[in-house]
């Protein structure tokens, strides 16, 4: 497939590694992929950039610093999907996605995946979202 | 406590000369006295222990009922944290000797005096106080240790993940054939690796540290060769960040203890201290010692942090997480690392931090608990 105009995805995760293994994978995939290292940087590129998605870490700066950028996300671009990928469960036990409604409603994203996935499995998620 | 026993005159006797008897010692915060509760037959004992069951049963064995013996049985089948002292005349002694095997805490030959019934209570509460901080000790212990495991399993799982991921990239070519396009993958990989190295050497500190006494080898060691020891492991490193170390003792400082604990303080501090400065920086190692015991402080120009930072600073697996820091390795352990060694020898560390600015370590550690320890052996 080829695309002219590129989707882009915005990455965001405080873990230098995953981002660059995610983005190389996106990019292959035929993505653009823009990256932040920290909320900060998520809030700062989401001035002059719409991604066609959003892809956050639950924890950077702070715990809740994907919660924030979700929320900051909807509000400035309400059509994005957002996906958060997080390894939350097996850091800390605590397991919450978006399995109930109440869940649904605090947690300003479309998708709550644990960082464990395989690749071609975020992939599917991602092209499901975006044809949505 | 439940006296089972015939003879009124005995449970009546019990019950006088305990209730106004207390039990202290000084590692209790307070004193116990004893609530006395009375049954005259054994099946009168097990219906109250199965009701509210006491900490400790005065059984006499020869009851007109079931017999001593078979309450002991019941007790240990259904209330093992019962303590049961075993009431028996000399003549029965090889019965006692039995029933202590069979699980009573010990036995109080009849007839006894008021002192003999005091001391033996006295033995049961110290059992009792024991028994019950060693339960506490041991679940806090667990809770600790399982919290502990959690976290380093996900330290060392996360390298892990990282290095495989980048190998998987090399093995699907995913960046081309050229190798030199991989550059990244490899010194990310090797980082990891290097770090993952970092975080082992300090758990083995930290089983070191927390190893048994006398494992220990204590002596005078000279301060000023732990110090340079330090800088000089650090040295590559603090050239290549352009960062001068400089060590100040007015005069030589000797501090009785473990060798290898000084190194773990001195090189944790140290490295800290250049690790976390600016390009460029400086660091000052100043050792002094007095009557009291020793002062070392560590002082560096570095990028410093927040109050709130300082706060946890000592506690596992705490990293300051933020833009200055995030290419910095670390395994998270160095600092609670040296706060243990520094508890071991009753000393204290405290930390004075500006952001931008610097820190400045500062560890005291007493001279004299150890001093007269030399002047003894």
């Amino acid at each position: 497939m080829v695309m002219s105009d590129k989707t882009t995805i915005l990455l965001a995760d405080d873990d230098v590694d995953y981002l660059f293994q995610m983005k190389l994978h996106l990019q292959q995939s035929g993505y653009k992929v823009i990256t932040a290292e920290s909320q900060r940087e998520a809030e700062e590129l989401l001035q002059s950039v719409q991604p066609d998605l959003a892809i956050f870490d639950l924890m950077m700066e702070t715990e809740d610093s994907g919660f924030i950028l979700c929320y900051k996300t909807r509000r400035k671009y309400p059509e994005v999907p957002i996906i958060i990928a997080t390894a939350v469960a097996s850091e800390t036990g605590v397991s919450f996605g978006l399995n109930t409604e109440e869940e649904q409603r605090w947690i300003k994203a479309d998708l709550y995946l644990e960082k464990g996935i395989r690749k071609e499995q975020m992939l599917t998620e991602i092209k499901k979202l975006l044809k949505a | 406590m439940l006296v089972v026993d015939d003879e009124p005159g005995i449970c009546s006797g019990v019950k006088r000369i305990l209730e106004r008897f207390t039990v202290s010692y000084p590692f209790m915060d307070e004193d116990r006295g004893f609530d006395v509760y009375e049954s005259y037959t054994g099946e009168e004992a097990i219906g109250f222990i199965q009701q509210s069951p006491p900490d400790i049963v005065l059984l006499d064995n020869k009851l007109p009922g079931i017999q001593g013996t078979e309450v002991l049985d019941y007790i240990n089948k259904n209330n093992r944290d019962i303590i049961v002292m075993i009431i028996t005349s000399y003549a029965s002694l090889e019965l006692a000797v039995k029933a202590t095997n069979q699980g009573a805490y010990d036995f109080i030959p009849k007839p006894f005096t008021p002192q003999e019934l005091k001391s033996s209570m006295e033995n049961v509460t110290k059992n009792i106080f024991l028994r019950s901080m060693t339960k506490k000790l041991n679940k806090e212990g667990k809770e600790v240790r399982f919290q502990f495991l959690s976290v380093l399993s996900h330290e060392l799982k996360s390298p892990l993940n990282a290095v495989e991921g980048y190998l998987q990239i090399m093995q699907e070519r995913q960046a081309g054939n050229n190798l030199s396009d991989y550059d990244q993958v490899i010194d990310r990989s090797l980082q990891r690796i290097k770090g993952m190295r970092t975080l082992i050497m300090d758990l083995l500190d930290l089983t070191r540290i927390q190893s048994d006494e006398k494992d220990k080898q204590y002596k005078q060691v000279n301060l000023k060769e732990v110090a340079q020891g330090a800088i000089e492991s650090i040295n590559p490193y603090a050239i290549q960040k352009d960062v001068t170390v400089e060590l100040h003792m007015d005069k030589e400082v000797e501090v009785y203890g473990d060798p290898n604990d000084m190194e773990i303080v001195m090189n944790n501090l140290v490295s800290n201290a250049v690790k976390y400065n600016y390009h460029g920086g400086g660091v000052d190692i100043n050792i002094d010692g007095d009557m009291q015991g020793v002062h070392i402080q560590v002082r560096d120009t570095g990028i410093g942090m927040k109050k709130e930072d300082t706060a946890r600073l000592f506690k596992e697996f705490v990293r300051i997480k933020n833009d200055q820091t995030k290419n910095i390795t670390g395994s998270g352990l160095g600092l609670s690392i040296v706060k243990k060694v520094i508890d071991l020898y009753d000393g204290h560390i405290d930390v004075e931090s500006e952001p931008e600015k610097g820190s400045t370590f500062t560890v005291f550690l007493p001279i004299t608990k150890y001093k007269s320890e030399t002047t003894t052996s």
